[in-house]
């Protein structure tokens, strides 16, 4: 159980997929200008990570391995999570209608999100196993919705101040990321402390 | 061989099975779009607007869909054109809209009115309106950073004078600058009067008349000359009932401040500031 919360609480905070592995920055950028957006985008990216976990990880250990065929994972991965994102983009529309109406336009963007490839392969580079990939997934979404949260927040706020005209739109938009990345660089060495 | 064809077989194989599943998963779980939708969406005019009450005009039109005995013409952009096509394709009998245009309800130009304090916050009027309710001496005057020239979608707003003022020829009545303006100084009424009070001042006669050159004292000329009852003193500022008004201009003639205004178009106001410009000019010579 301790180990579960490490896994969960450092993929939340310390490696933030966003804040300090810099992966998924296009949503990151992209879609956090509104609160609803963001928490839509977050929501579906967390969704698919655990789906495509819970796909990959036993096509790596149980078809890929024996075969002696890891070095395909990349592409095979990608092909699994491009089809997987599909498919649940159909069911999603004929059986949750509401729910594909909130996610709907996020799922297609998902599809080739390197935040989605990211967790999957590090899940196998870390030699985790199902129950700690799935873990390890679902963190990574939740950091994944904090972080994009938490830089809607600053990013409402930067659209009412009154900026330098060099600095308007996109440059002052990655200061500030940079700025809410170093914060979480304040996290390290916290989740071991937590759970000793 | 067998080094080369397990890896080729095995990512062709994910690979079939995937498009093999997806295509009967399309097949078997179509969600059926009604044909309708498409030739509905098709006519109205994409502006998302939201005049008709919905979020965008795909929720309207599937709407309109779903509940046929939902009014075809509460599109404000497409007008009765759209209401007529909507209509045929319903295959319900069509009621003309009356099309609205947005007016402003303040004359609170460099020349009427003055600053109170000098602001240098955020150049939009929700900021503006934040502190202390704006920067003039009138406490309900347009605050002048043309929030509503920015939300307007068809370009009908201009400053003139520091003023907000709408293009009656190129608004379509959306209403998104009525729901935009912090102030709540716009409201729309129908294309066809043409008198409108340019004041929405809640303040008593006296201090109006201090703040602003042309304000509306609620001096109640307007109420009692008008001979179709069309006007009433609402909050301190005379207000127009667009049902009754005939638009005979006899309020404009009576009005001492100049508050109510016939309709003109920003290309005609400029042109009247610069003549007063000009004339004031030729007055201190």
């Amino acid at each position: 159980m301790k180990e579960m919360m490490i896994i969960l609480f450092s993929a939340i905070l310390t490696e933030n997929f966003i804040l300090a592995k810099f992966m998924g920055i296009c949503p990151f950028l992209g879609v956090s200008k509104k609160l609803d957006s963001a928490v839509g985008m977050s929501v579906a990216v967390t969704f698919v990570m655990a789906m495509a976990t819970a796909v990959t990880w036993p096509i790596y250990t149980y078809l890929l391995v024996p075969n002696g065929l890891d070095y395909l994972q990349t592409v095979v991965f990608i092909l699994v999570i491009a089809a997987l994102v599909q498919l649940v983009e159909i069911i999603l529309k004929k059986y949750v209608p509401a729910l594909h109406k909130s996610l709907g336009i996020y799922l297609p963007l998902i599809t080739t999100n390197c935040a989605v490839l990211g967790v999957t392969m590090l899940n196998i580079s870390k030699e985790l196993n199902f129950a700690e990939s799935m873990v390890n997934a679902v963190g990574a979404g939740l950091g994944f919705l904090l972080a994009m949260v938490l830089f809607c927040g600053v990013r409402q706020r930067l659209e009412d101040i009154d900026t330098p005209e060099c600095f308007k739109g996109i440059p002052i938009t990655l200061i500030a990321a940079s700025i809410v990345s170093v914060s979480f660089m304040g996290f390290g060495g916290l989740v071991e402390g937590l759970f000793k | 061989m067998n080094d080369f064809m397990v890896p080729v077989l095995i990512v062709t194989g994910i690979g079939i099975l995937a498009g093999v599943i997806l295509s009967a998963a399309a097949k078997f779980m179509a969600v059926k779009v009604d044909e309708r939708f498409e030739k509905i969406r098709a006519e109205l005019p994409g502006a998302n607007c939201g005049a008709c009450g919905y979020a965008g005009c795909d929720q309207y039109a599937q709407a309109l869909v779903e509940n046929p005995d939902l009014a075809t013409n509460l599109c404000v952009p497409g007008g009765a054109g759209a209401a007529k096509a909507l209509s045929e394709i319903m295959g319900v009998s069509f009621e003309a809209t009356v099309p609205n245009y947005a007016v402003v309800h303040c004359n609170g130009t460099c020349n009427n009115t003055q600053y109170a304090v000098d602001y240098e916050g955020p150049a939009t009027c929700a900021a503006c309106s934040t502190l202390f309710g704006g920067r003039g001496t009138c406490p309900n005057a347009c605050l002048g950073f043309g929030d509503c020239v920015k939300v307007c979608p068809y370009g009908a707003i201009d400053l003139v004078d520091g003023v907000a003022v709408v293009d009656k020829n190129l608004c379509v009545g959306c209403g998104l600058c009525a729901k935009t303006c912090p102030k709540a100084l716009i409201s729309l009424i129908p294309v066809t009067s043409n008198v409108y009070v340019r004041c929405s001042s809640q303040e008593k006669g006296a201090a109006t008349r201090k703040a602003c050159k042309t304000g509306c004292i609620a001096c109640r000329k307007c109420e009692k000359a008008c001979p179709s009852q069309a006007i009433t003193i609402v909050n301190n500022h005379a207000v127009i009932d667009p049902a009754k008004c005939t638009n005979c201009g006899t309020c404009v003639a009576q009005c001492p401040t100049g508050a109510i205004h016939e309709y003109k178009c920003p290309v005609e106001l400029a042109a009247q500031a610069k003549a007063e410009a000009a004339g004031e000019e030729k007055a201190a010579e």
